[in-house]
């Protein structure tokens, strides 16, 4: 199962990179994806989660295929 | 209704026109409009540019959504929104939100809550560099309300 991580602003270079897929076999959640990705480094404070695009909790499930991206706040306009 | 992103220069002003073209004249009797232009100040330190990012993809969607929702509470005739990517400096226009309505009350109304919640929900981020050269992020945006 492969999931596709993409990290914006601060938590891009938080990351070190701006995405990467992941096998997530094994993973149930977005905050799994997180520790998997992360490896055990903790999710900031305020960041914000979107599965496929749409605004999500870290306790979301997370199914094969999906795009899972996480920022800090937004801050346009 | 429309969204724009504009990797190059955004002129408020020749797309506002350019859009209102395309209404039929008549229709409606109040246009109500926000152009937000970057600032050369910032938390007390004098600002050189700005980088905005975004999240392509998801930021049109937000912005489509924030328009449809405005679209249900107040049905008016269009709405318009305009907004920047990319380098810019002092000066340079980041966001264009344009209301056309039956009336002024549905114009200010729609036009306030797009701006507001594509403040508080629209996938942008600004990187500010400072006059000394020094980057950041700008930490979030403050309530408009």
């Amino acid at each position: 199962m492969t999931i596709t991580v993409l990290y914006f602003a601060s938590l891009r270079e938080f990351s070190g990179c701006p995405r990467e897929e992941m096998d997530a076999t094994g993973i149930h959640c977005v905050l799994d994806v997180w520790r998997n990705a992360q490896e055990g480094r903790p999710l900031p404070p305020r960041t914000l989660i979107a599965v496929n695009q749409e605004y999500a909790a870290a306790d979301h499930p997370v199914r094969e295929g999906d795009e899972v991206a996480f920022f800090p706040p937004v801050t346009g306009g | 209704m429309a969204v724009h992103l504009f990797a190059e220069a955004l002129d408020p002003w020749e797309t506002l026109i350019r859009h209102q073209q395309g209404l039929t004249a008549g229709c409606f009797g109040a246009t109500a409009i926000f152009v937000g232009t970057m600032r050369d100040f910032n938390e007390g330190d004098d600002i050189q540019a700005m980088t905005l990012e975004h999240y392509p993809g998801m930021t049109e969607r937000q912005l489509e959504a924030i328009e449809q929702e405005a679209r249900e509470q107040w049905t008016p005739e269009d709405a318009l929104i305009a907004h920047r990517v990319g380098r810019i400096h002092p000066g340079d226009p980041i966001v264009l939100v344009a209301v056309w309505s039956a009336h002024r009350q549905a114009a200010f109304e729609a036009c306030r809550f797009i701006m507001e919640a594509l403040k508080s929900r629209a996938p942008f981020w600004k990187q500010e560099r400072l006059q000394s050269g020094q980057q950041r992020w700008v930490s979030g945006n403050t309530s408009g309300m």
